[in-house]
């Protein structure tokens, strides 16, 4: 039972940090004040490309840069329509998902059915010997390290650092900033490329280690979820990685329960994660007074400098 | 009449001379269409996959005098008849739907397009143009159901379910009853992941249950992720509708392989020879529609043996998958001693058998 509680456990852990990636970079390029609705199409595109380097240069490392740098692009992408053009966001974000999910089908038609390895777990000297929370918390690969240090870095970076403090400045009130002198498209772009790149490490998670493989559409509309994970974290890295482990949770113990004979109908189960975050999401914006406290201001509003 | 007037009526049949050859040789260079309708990519390396094989042997057999053309994944719904109808108007003569879930857009299409033939994939309603046909996937389920049960050591071997229509549950149940002939202790538990292909989601079911105890991983789904988590964790399965060793060299015992091309080709002369008919074709073992790949070396000899004897019993009609005493899961006998459901009662399956875990939703 014991075992089986760790296991369980693990693989929760793997569930959820395609969702963490994806949800940790949407949260900075919201708190900058940009809606990127094209979460799904950049971690298919970085899925895609990932796989299609590991699978013709074998290098891992590669694969992982080749994730990031696709997510990137489609960001840029994304980028240039809606801060330099100031097309519509929430449009040109729907646009680029399908986009992502279009061009990432077409590149990966002839990576399908081609096995991969997937990533090696890591063994790290001292910590991955302790008795419960060395396997639980140190003996996964580099990409489940990557999401842990990435929230991290993310906390720090937004709460303590300046630079962090000037990007919370321009997701409040653009207008402000601008008047303080603050480089308002500049910082989003900076904070969109960063969250297409994680968005695009978490593609690559997917099709390198979750399932080694390349399958259309195989991010199955985690890209939204994380989407939602960003407006239930009430943008607060922390609370994003207990929303991401109770969906990624969620999702694993309805397979267990289905395997322990639970007489519940199993496409109710599979309805689980989804109802879930939308109960939670509506208990949290019941209390309007946080979420007016905690949204960026300016969220979704197209930037014009008036000077 | 005068000399010009002759060559102007040379002139005239021997224009329609070669008009009427040219119309004659167009006609017989008008290539047979068939269609194809798939449910998953082709490179699934299962269900998809063996149909395409399929379709290459019946390109491969008629050459020039056929035209193939396919469209991968359309999902089973609205967007299935809008597929199946431009094949139908596009002039093609007949057409493969690969799934059970393209039924009713089949039959719609079918009565707008009276001259076109079609063939639905493990289906069971019928029109004057549309036939169905299957494999007896459950006879294949039995072979490996009694490797599974020499070979497990938990006793808890787990099944990957797609939807919970009769021909999972068939296989289910056959696959247990083989287990249990060998060994009456082990028990089937059935995770369902309402989906014919989503790696994802067959990955995450098989990790649930080996985490639950399974050490035998089988799957009536798509994707070779259930066969990858096993090579993972170190436990053994079998490939669905092709062998998928590629993925997973240690953990597969043997696969359950759909072999469609001697049917395909078979229907695709009928087709064009006019004979074609409205039938029912459920083949098996014994017509090579379902057959195996090479038993991977993990497999002992007994257990080959074994198995040998259950498969060659099925091609003589000495073994029969569901041939009484049956058990139903409260343990009460259902079919008595040495009496065998008829293909009625197969085709409608609804209801567990002993030794399968949960209740049917």
């Amino acid at each position: 039972m014991n075992e089986t509680l760790m296991l369980t456990v693990l693989t929760i852990i793997t569930a959820a940090t395609p969702l963490v990636y994806a949800a940790i970079g949407e949260l900075v390029v919201e708190r900058s004040g940009v809606l990127n609705l094209g979460v799904e199409g950049m971690m298919l595109a970085g899925a895609v490309c990932s796989f299609a380097v590991a699978h013709h240069t074998g290098s891992a490392t590669l694969a992982i840069l080749a994730g990031l740098l696709a997510g990137m692009l489609l960001a840029s992408i994304f980028a240039f329509l809606t801060l330099s053009l100031q097309s519509s966001q929430v449009a040109t974000g729907l646009a680029l998902t399908i986009f992502g999910i279009g061009l990432s089908a077409l590149l990966g038609q002839s990576l399908v059915g081609i096995a991969f390895a997937g990533l090696p777990s890591l063994h790290i000297p001292w910590l991955s010997d302790l008795p419960v929370v060395g396997r639980l918390l140190f003996s996964h690969d580099v990409l489940v390290y990557g999401s842990f240090a990435i929230v991290l870095l993310v906390s720090w970076f937004l709460n303590r650092s300046r630079a962090g403090l000037v990007l919370r400045a321009v997701g409040d009130s653009h207008d402000a900033a601008h008047a303080l002198g603050i480089k308002v498209i500049r910082v989003r772009y900076l904070a969109t490329l960063f969250g297409g790149g994680c968005a695009g490490l978490g593609g690559a998670y997917l099709s390198l280690v979750y399932t080694p493989m390349w399958a259309e559409n195989m991010s199955a509309g985690r890209g939204w979820i994380a989407l939602a994970l960003v407006v239930f974290a009430v943008w607060q890295p922390g609370r994003l990685l207990l929303g991401a482990y109770l969906f990624g949770g969620i999702s694993i113990l309805q397979l267990h329960g289905q395997a322990l004979g639970i007489n519940v109908p199993s496409q109710l189960m599979s309805m689980l994660p989804y109802l879930t975050t939308i109960l939670v999401l509506v208990l949290i914006s019941r209390d309007r007074g946080r979420i007016r406290r905690n949204a960026p201001a300016s969220i979704g509003q197209s930037f014009y400098p008036t000077s | 009449m005068s000399i010009s007037a002759y060559l102007k009526q040379a002139g005239r049949v021997f224009g329609a001379a070669v008009l009427s050859a040219a119309a004659l040789s167009a006609q017989a260079a008008d290539p047979f269409k068939v269609g194809f309708v798939y449910v998953g990519p082709v490179g699934d390396h299962g269900w998809t996959y063996r149909h395409d094989l399929g379709r290459q042997a019946v390109q491969n057999e008629f050459g020039a005098d056929v035209e193939t053309t396919f469209v991968e994944s359309v999902p089973e719904g609205a967007d299935a008849e809008r597929v199946v109808r431009k094949l139908a108007s596009s002039g093609h003569d007949l057409i493969f739907t690969t799934s059970f879930g393209f039924m009713n857009p089949t039959l719609k299409v079918a009565k707008d397009f009276p001259d076109v033939k079609f063939e639905h994939a493990t289906g069971y309603k019928r029109a004057d143009n549309v036939s169905t046909y299957g494999a007896r996937f459950y006879e294949g389920r039995a072979v490996i159901g009694t490797i599974a049960g020499m070979m497990t050591k938990t006793n808890t071997v787990g099944y990957i379910g797609s939807f919970p229509i009769p021909e999972v549950v068939r296989g289910i149940n056959a696959f247990t009853i083989a287990m249990r002939k060998v060994n009456p202790d082990a028990e089937v538990k059935v995770v369902w992941v309402n989906s014919w292909y989503d790696p994802g989601k067959e990955a995450d079911a098989a990790k649930a249950l080996i985490d639950q105890g399974a050490d035998i991983i089988t799957q009536h789904t798509d994707s070779p992720a259930p066969l990858q988590v096993a090579e993972e964790r170190g436990v053994l399965g079998f490939g669905q509708a092709s062998d998928m060793s590629a993925f997973a060299p240690a953990a597969q015992l043997t696969s359950i392989i759909d072999n469609w091309d001697q049917y395909y080709v078979d229907r695709a002369r009928a087709a064009m020879e006019g004979s074609w008919e409205s039938m029912d074709t459920w083949g098996g073992i014994d017509t090579g529609m379902v057959s195996f790949p090479e038993y991977s070396a993990d497999v002992p000899d007994d257990v080959k043996a074994a198995a040998e004897v259950v498969r060659e019993g099925i091609i003589d009609g000495s073994f029969h998958p569901f041939q009484g005493p049956i058990m139903n899961q409260a343990g009460e006998e259902i079919l008595a001693e040495g009496e065998v459901y008829d293909d009625k009662t197969l085709l409608g399956m609804d209801f567990y058998v002993q030794g399968v875990q949960g209740e049917l939703p």
